[in-house]
């Protein structure tokens, strides 16, 4: 039956992934319909479903949707702009790598909730303030995640291209980046769930809009069906933004496909 | 006429965590004329490969100095072309693309870039397989490619590190006709490193014989069987005795090998 690495088929594949939701979508259920569970602490999946469409419909959380996806959209695209061709660089030139690989290490291990006080103190309450913490909770990241993987270009590749008379800039322009850039859009896809963590985080403080928002506010009401729906509308836009991701690198490098 | 000098080049690797260094290469002379085709045979660990790479600027000698046209080689360079035994052609390219690296970082122009590729399609038998994914071809149609790709950048001489190494008995076969085929017809000067003996007297006009530790010239044999050469040549008499000879060559330095360690 269970033998390792024996593929499965695909219509089974999808039959289990489904499996194990509505598994737990019973046994929360059972948890809470039973009444093992306080209804005050935990609301039931219909109560869940009930608030959501409240949300929804009369308190405009489309809105708060949109707020919170354009926070971790523009924090981390700035943080994708700054921090992808520093960590090419850093790959490719190891004066360069020397030079901040220290200090990005030590960076990247600064908790970015941490920083939301200081923010406060620095930006405000705005919007300014939420990306900030979006893009110091991914720069680092993403910097020092492409500089390894821009390092470990196949030296015979490199070697390679200067006997076809390539220049060192030419080796950087067309071996180390095309050779990367899968990987690297795979480092922003995994960054970019990292993300999402830390707009919530941001948003729970000194914000008046926004899912993260939400939920602190459902939590004053007790308000527990909310909360839930908020957690889950927040994993079913990392789930759609995954998939876009992944298929826009299908589109994008069919070579690695062939 | 002379193209290339290898002037008293050696090449010592710096000792391992203090460990003592290794003379990969005593100093060595070599001269090769132009439009030759010499082979350069010799057990692993004889110091072909890095004598190969030097040549191409991809290493640099502990001393001494290796001159093309008169010219002293500081670092890799389009004027010499190089096959590798590992599979490098760029897998994010398409066959074509991957021909016409070389003539695109010259800056050439479009449509000679694109004559030129279909020229060395053809050459190496890919048409049809111009818009395939490296991934997609076997071995040797990889191999071929490469060799494509070396070629069209027309080179003064064109290096090659047991390109056929990890292909299998027949392809190999093949794949030698083709390049002397190419070679019959065009006239380059060709270094090819090989350890098999066979291919390196089929390929030559000239074979190098190494020995290790540390590594130097043998001797150095001329072929002098007739071109065109086809397979059915290495059953012929003259083939034969080449074979023997060098069998007995490079059998001691085996030999030796094993008994060192």
């Amino acid at each position: 039956m269970l033998r390792p690495l024996e593929p499965i088929g695909q219509g089974a594949r999808i039959v289990l992934g489904i499996s194990f939701f509505i598994l737990f979508v019973l046994g929360w259920g059972f948890a809470t319909f039973g009444g093992y569970v306080s209804r005050t602490f935990l609301a039931d999946p219909l109560t869940m479903v009930a608030d959501g469409w409240a949300l929804l419909a009369d308190h405009g959380f489309l809105f708060d949707i949109g707020v919170t996806i354009w926070r971790v959209v523009g924090g981390f695209v700035l943080a994708a702009i700054v921090a992808v061709p520093l960590g090419i660089l850093m790959g490719a030139y190891k004066p360069i790598e020397a030079f901040f690989e220290p200090f990005v290490s030590f960076a990247r291990y600064l908790p970015a909730s941490a920083f939301i006080p200081l923010l406060i103190l620095w930006a405000g309450i705005g919007e300014v303030q939420k990306l900030l913490v979006i893009f110091i909770g991914s720069v680092f990241q993403i910097i020092l995640m492409v500089a390894v993987s821009v390092g470990s270009t196949r030296r015979d590749l490199v070697e390679a291209a200067y006997t076809l008379g390539a220049r060192d800039t030419g080796i950087v322009r067309r071996v180390m980046i095309p050779a990367n850039a899968p990987e690297i859009a795979e480092i922003l896809r995994l960054v970019l769930g990292w993300a999402w963590t830390y707009v919530i985080v941001a948003e729970l403080i000194g914000s008046s809009s926004g899912i993260g928002h939400m939920i602190i506010d459902s939590q004053a009401l007790l308000a527990t069906g909310q909360i839930i729906f908020g957690i889950i509308v927040i994993g079913l836009i990392g789930l759609v933004s995954d998939f876009l991701f992944k298929a826009a690198n299908r589109w994008l490098f069919p070579w690695r496909l062939a | 006429m002379t193209k290339l000098v290898i002037d008293n080049v050696s090449r010592i690797f710096p000792g391992v965590r203090g460990g003592a260094p290794v003379t990969a290469l005593t100093p060595t002379n070599l001269s090769v004329a132009a439009n030759d085709f010499i082979t350069i045979l010799g057990p692993s660990g004889c110091g072909k490969s890095t004598l190969l790479r030097i040549v191409a600027g991809l290493d640099r000698p502990s001393a001494g100095e290796v001159r093309l046209d008169g010219r002293r080689i500081t670092g890799p360079g389009a004027d010499r072309g190089m096959v590798f035994q590992s599979y490098t052609l760029f897998p994010w390219l398409t066959v074509a693309q991957n021909i016409a690296f070389g003539l695109r970082e010259k800056g050439r122009r479009e449509a000679e870039t694109r004559d030129i590729v279909a020229s060395y399609i053809d050459k190496v038998g890919l048409r049809g397989f111009e818009n395939h994914w490296p991934k997609q071809l076997s071995g040797g149609m990889q191999q071929r490619t490469a060799i494509a790709r070396a070629l069209a950048n027309d080179p003064e001489i064109l290096l090659l590190d047991e390109p056929f190494g990890a292909l299998d008995n027949q392809t190999r076969s093949l794949m030698q006709e083709l390049l002397l085929g190419i070679w019959e017809r065009e006239r380059k000067t060709v270094l090819f490193v090989t350890h098999d003996i066979e291919e390196a007297i089929f390929l030559a006009s000239r074979v190098i014989v190494m020995s290790a530790r540390p590594g130097r010239i043998k001797a150095d044999l001329a072929v002098d069987l007739p071109h065109p050469r086809d397979y059915k040549m290495k059953t012929s008499p003259e083939f034969s005795a080449l074979k023997a000879r060098l069998t007995e060559e490079i059998r001691v330095e085996a030999v030796l090998a094993a008994t060192e360690h």
